[in-house]
């Protein structure tokens, strides 16, 4: 990996650390967001396998003696067992669209999309870390791993120059079974490789999050006048001689986008949603981390 | 409109051919659509086979197109010249000789006279012709030469109006003194009718063509005042029928602080075609007395002001009798002739001396009074010695009096000799003696002695050596008639004779009322003086300028009685204020008979209107909106293209534009609101404030020094202050502040009168300024720097009491720390502030007197306390004090300076009296 990369690497990560650490608020939200299935950090809230302290029980025959927790018991008449709580890590892996359609952006006020969808996906790796879960890319280049390593890996990976297509496809051919998934693009390419790679990933058990980020002039369509369009890879183009007459035309299409990513989420029991470029990444952020954390209670 | 047309020529006609291809440019410009934006736009992909719905669209829209036609016509227009009222060239080829009244009634508007007086001489020098120039009112009797007017140029930029007219002798000694040859006139006047115009007139034309330029006259005045009925009445004159106008009289006068302030006002309207206008001001007698000067309002002219004297004041005359004769027999009375003299011109009060002397009178006259009470002559010698006139008439009573060696009476001027002369009875030798004639240097000098004036029986003085230099009138045979001796600051006068007619007949003839008079006891204007006034050398003691401003004169010969009686104003005699001894007399611009009227020309002169339409080149105008077009159409051009998003953001840079253009008045008033939170905030806590010196750097070291010291003062007291205010004197009430700081630099403007209102009212209400002329006071040996200059000439306006340097043992070296010198940025120069009374004494015990009852109004240095004080945003210091420790020493002084300062300001002398707390603590133990 060239040093440039690295640099990159270490500034993006750097920046969704930076994002992550806003969050302790969120964490203690997420606490009253109740479900005694939460994992990570906030344990499964039964004993078993796991480091963290659960509770002292009295033993019962067939305890193994062992186990006894002599400190404990010699306080009172009784034999008590130190029992720790169970905690599972669960594997996430992501996909961030590193197209060309994703490095634009109509303002200097705000990011392109690109680098918001890699912020987003990395805050969350950060704070799934925290959490202990096992974190990685979807297309292979970072298989999941616990870690703080991993997250300074991942980011790498996600530094990494975009492929130089006009349009991303999700590249989730290392998905794992049962694993958890997070796409982020803006899903303007041809819809049937997103459909394809989401019923591939829904038949091997994987369930994730679809986040689709715009930018708001894709969502608005502010422009008038004569103007030739292109596509940032100038591979297509399209001329018109009064922009603001497909202004209707062009939104009705968009929104036929937005049904059918939410018809396929409808059947896999993917969620989806929509994120733009010029709202708080934050909001994404809290979003995704509560969809992932409620999919671990649907997979229980 | 067909009027501007008809006003609109061109300066190249011919490039108005260009505006034939127009239509052209029309068709050309409605086929060539925008041209298209290539946008980058990863949402293409959904665009992908829209087809457009309306091909018409990528025409350019027909306002567009009319919008840059519009622009290419502008510009064709301007380029081509037009110019509004163009003048035709003047014809005359000869020597030019430029005229102007240049007298009062040119004042009102003498900067658009100037303009066109500036405008004939450049017109004359383009045109080649030698010019001279004169002012009529100026000196004409040095002789006309033509000259390339040159130097012309800068005389005209300086010529100031005069606050009298031309003279009729005047003008006609300058028509005997023009020059040989033929020459053209051209002659400003100002359209007031005078008999010296058409001879004058008539010698010009002998040379040449006589062009006069006259707007019609409109020239104001105001007549001078009299009192009818207890009013002052006043005229408006106006010089000829114009239209219907209404304007205010503004009378002016001394308020109990001996500050002048508007004292009443009264509105005054003119119909269409009137030529005068009374007002009556119904004011009373305090008021009046006041009274200084009248102005029209709005009218910047010495004829619209007129100056008030002692003609207006009523002076408030004590009458005290002897003591009844009989009842009835009021001719015998002293009293009855004094009354008569005095009842018309003054206010007379008559009682007991006790009850007189509590009315404070200006004048007591004591007719035949011999003895007063102990207690009542305490107090009379008291009254007269704080400025009273006191004035005694001899009598029967009187000269029984007189005891041989009795006690000198200290009321008398002179000694007298006991009992009284008799001249002319049927027992002595000699005949009632008549007067002398007035001596030379008396007030009744120059008086005229009627021959049937005659003294039957006197008092007599001592004679001692300085008896000569108490009379001021005598006898034929040069006994003293009248003496008079000055006692602090007022004086008393003995008439030898008694007020009745009992000893002499001169209560019955008119010089009695000539010499009360003279006395400034009573005081009449109007011609009638005239004669009265022969004899006397009046002293000019303010003079007024063309637009009516007072001004100290200064250097200004003497002016005769007689001359001052005619009312004839000139350049030896400029209207103002004159004084003779105790007497003041106004000289007004208006005598009470003058009348306005326009001017007439003699038949043959080429009379021109106002030529208020000047010549005005549109060129720039014109091609400034076509410009403004061709922006408007980029503009619109990138708008419908798209390239710059949204309407809301080019109607942004639209009012942006609009604002930047034409926006002042909105911003203006936009301020008031601002101005009134700012005020609200100042008020809110306490600010200290800065005056704005209009010279950025210093008003940023004021503002950061301000902000230093608030720091400080809230680091270590209990004084928290706001925000730092700049203050604009003009424009900022200085009410809500306690404290201002006032850095002096040279080229600081002068403050309006209003803000020297504004700040003689912060002093007195307890404010303090600290003035700082920044400069160290490095000028020594009596020279000043430009700063200290400037500071002279600011303060002038200022209601500063006298100043001291700082003594050791003023309260601010002690209102909270201890201090010995008062540093700033430099050190060592000294500061001054409101001297101690003499009568100071040192407190008991104490090492410093007992002083500064209040807060002194200012405070004067050089220090650069400012920048002493300067902190940066982050509280560092911006400006470095002296060296290294001594130099941080010196400026932690500076702010103890400061916060002793701030201190004194909110506390006053509060320290001073902590003298007196033992003294209190004992008096509370008992």
């Amino acid at each position: 990996m060239s040093e440039g990369a690295t640099h990159a690497g270490f500034d993006l990560r750097h920046r969704a650390e930076g994002l992550a650490a806003g969050l302790p608020p969120l964490l203690a939200a997420a606490e009253h967001l109740a479900a005694a299935l939460q994992q990570g950090l906030h344990g499964r809230r039964r004993a078993g396998q796991g480091t963290e302290f659960w509770q002292y029980r009295t033993a019962q025959p067939g305890d193994e003696a062992r186990r006894i927790d002599w400190r404990r018991s010699a306080r009172s008449d009784a034999q008590f067992l130190r029992e720790q709580e169970w905690q599972a890590a669960q594997s996430v892996q992501f996909w961030a669209d590193g197209a060309a359609s994703m490095a634009y952006r109509s303002s200097e006020r705000w990011e392109d999309k690109g680098h918001r969808a890699r912020v987003l996906a990395l805050a969350l790796a950060v704070l799934l870390e925290h959490g202990g879960e096992r974190i990685g890319l979807a297309d292979g280049l970072a298989p999941p791993r616990a870690g703080r390593a991993q997250l300074m890996r991942m980011a790498e990976a996600l530094s990494l120059p975009g492929e130089g297509a006009d349009y991303g496809a999700p590249r989730a051919a290392a998905l794992l079974p049962g694993a958890r998934a997070v796409f982020l693009s803006d899903f303007l390419g041809g819809f049937d490789p997103v459909r394809d790679a989401v019923l591939a990933a829904a038949d091997k058990g994987v369930k994730g999050a679809l986040v689709q980020v715009l930018d708001p002039a894709e969502e608005e369509f502010p422009f008038a006048g004569r103007a030739l369009f292109e596509s940032m890879g100038a591979m297509l183009r399209h001329e018109t001689k009064e922009a603001a007459g497909l202004r209707a035309r062009y939104l009705a299409r968009l929104a036929a986008r937005r049904d059918q990513l939410a018809e396929l989420g409808r059947a896999t029991g993917w969620s989806v949603t929509l994120h733009r470029t010029n709202s708080p990444a934050q909001g994404a952020l809290l979003w995704l981390y509560q969809v992932v954390g409620q999919d671990q209670g649907l997979w229980r | 409109m067909m009027a501007f047309f008809a006003a609109l020529g061109w300066t190249t006609p011919w490039l108005l051919w260009a505006l034939l291809p127009l239509p052209l440019i029309w068709l050309l410009l409605r086929v060539v659509p925008p041209a298209p934006v290539l946008r980058r736009f990863p949402g293409v992909v959904l665009l992908l086979g829209l087809a457009d719905e309306d091909a018409s669209s990528a025409r350019t829209p027909p306002w567009l197109l009319l919008l840059r036609v519009l622009a290419l016509m502008l510009a064709v227009v301007g380029f081509a010249g037009p110019v509004l009222n163009p003048k035709a060239a003047s014809d005359g080829r000869g020597p030019l000789l430029i005229l102007a009244d240049a007298g009062w009634a040119d004042a009102a508007d003498w900067d658009k006279r100037r303009i066109h007086l500036q405008a004939a001489l450049a017109e004359a020098r383009q045109a080649g012709r030698p010019v001279a120039w004169r002012a009529l009112t100026g000196d004409l009797a040095s002789p006309v030469v033509f000259t390339a007017g040159d130097d012309l140029a800068g005389l005209l930029a300086a010529a100031q109006p005069a606050a009298w007219e031309p003279s009729d002798d005047g003008m006609a000694a300058f028509a005997g003194k023009l020059p040989e040859g033929d020459f053209d006139t051209l002659w400003f006047s100002d359209g007031v009718a005078r008999a010296g115009r058409a001879p004058l007139a008539d010698a010009l034309q002998g040379h040449g063509t006589l062009v006069v330029q006259e707007s019609p006259a409109r020239a104001f005045a105001l007549g001078p005042p009299e009192v009818v009925d207890g009013k002052v009445r006043l005229t408006v004159l106006r010089a000829g029928p114009g239209p219907a106008r209404g304007l205010e009289v503004l009378a002016y006068g001394l308020d109990p602080a001996g500050i002048e302030q508007e004292l009443a006002r009264q509105g005054v309207s003119f119909e269409a075609g009137d030529r005068a206008q009374d007002v009556r001001l119904d004011l009373p007698p305090e008021l009046r007395n006041r009274l200084t000067r009248f102005e029209l309002a709005g009218v910047a002219s010495a004829g619209a002001v007129v100056l008030a004297d002692d003609a207006l004041k009523r002076r408030k005359v004590a009458l005290v009798d002897g003591g009844s004769v009989r009842e009835g027999l009021d001719l015998l009375s002293p009293a009855h002739y004094l009354r008569q003299a005095l009842k018309p011109t003054t206010d007379l009060i008559e009682g007991t001396l006790a009850d007189l002397l509590a009315a404070s009178p200006d004048v007591v006259i004591l007719a035949d009074v011999a003895r007063l009470q102990q207690d009542d002559a305490d107090r009379l010698a008291d009254w007269v010695d704080q400025g009273g006139l006191l004035v005694r008439f001899a009598g029967p009573r009187l000269a029984a009096s007189l005891a041989p060696d009795g006690p000198l009476d200290p009321l008398l001027p002179v000694p007298l000799r006991p009992g009284d002369r008799a001249v002319g009875g049927a027992m002595s030798w000699g005949a009632p003696q008549g007067l002398a004639a007035f001596p030379e240097g008396s007030p009744f000098a120059g008086l005229v002695v009627p021959g049937d004036v005659t003294v039957g029986a006197q008092v007599l003085a001592q004679p001692s050596p300085e008896l000569a230099d108490h009379v001021i009138a005598t006898l034929a045979d040069g006994t003293p008639l009248v003496t008079r001796k000055k006692i602090g600051s007022g004086q008393i006068v003995l008439f030898h004779v008694s007020a009745n007619a009992e000893w002499t007949n001169l209560p019955l003839s008119g010089l009695f009322v000539q010499m009360l008079d003279r006395l400034a006891i009573s005081s009449r204007a109007g011609k009638a003086e005239a004669a009265a006034l022969a004899g006397t050398v009046w002293q000019a003691d303010r003079v007024m300028d063309g637009f009516g401003r007072l001004t100290k004169a200064d250097g200004l010969a003497g002016v005769a009685g007689e001359d001052l009686g005619k009312g004839l104003v000139g350049p030896l005699m400029p209207p103002g204020l004159y004084r003779s001894d105790d007497r003041h007399m106004a000289l007004n611009v208006m005598t009470a008979d003058r009348v306005l009227a326009p001017a007439v020309w003699p038949a043959g002169v080429r009379v021109e209107g106002p030529a208020e339409a000047v010549e005005r080149p549109l060129k720039g105008g014109v091609l400034a909106f076509a410009l403004s077009l061709l922006i408007a159409d980029i503009l619109a051009t990138l708008l419908l293209s798209g390239r710059i998003g949204g309407v809301r953001r080019v109607g942004a840079l639209l009012l942006l534009l609009a604002l930047t253009g034409f926006g002042q008045p909105q911003a203006a008033r936009a301020q008031t609101a601002d101005e009134v939170e700012r005020m609200v905030a100042a008020a809110d806590g306490m600010a200290l404030a800065y005056v704005v010196t209009g010279s950025q750097e210093v008003d940023d070291i004021s503002k950061a020094g301000m902000f230093g010291l608030s720091t400080v003062l809230t680091l270590r007291t209990t004084v928290e202050p706001g925000e730092p205010f700049a203050v604009d004197l003009d424009r900022d009430d200085l009410a809500v502040f306690a404290f201002l700081y006032w850095p002096i630099t040279a080229d600081q403007p002068t403050p309006s009168l209003d803000a020297y209102r504004k700040l003689n009212r912060f002093l007195q209400s307890g404010g303090m300024i600290l003035i700082d002329t920044r400069d160290a006071d490095l000028a020594a040996g009596g020279v000043v720097t430009p700063e200290g200059q400037r500071l002279q000439e600011l303060a002038a306006g200022l209601d500063i009491p006298a100043l001291d340097p700082l003594p050791g043992d003023h309260v601010l070296t002690r209102s909270f720390y201890l201090l010995e010198d008062f540093p700033g940025r430099f050190a060592g120069a000294p500061v001054w502030a409101e001297a101690a009374p003499a009568t100071a004494e040192k407190a008991e015990g104490m090492p410093f007197r007992n002083l500064n009852d209040g807060v002194t109004p200012v405070v004067i240095g050089g220090n650069d306390w400012a920048a002493a004080w300067a902190l940066d945003d982050q509280g560092r210091p911006l400006f470095r004090v002296g060296r290294g420790q001594t130099g941080e020493r010196q400026r932690e002084m500076a702010y103890r300076f400061g916060i002793n300062l701030i201190m004194h300001v909110l506390t006053g002398n509060y320290k001073s009296d902590q003298v007196h707390v033992p003294a209190l603590l004992e008096r509370l133990g008992q």
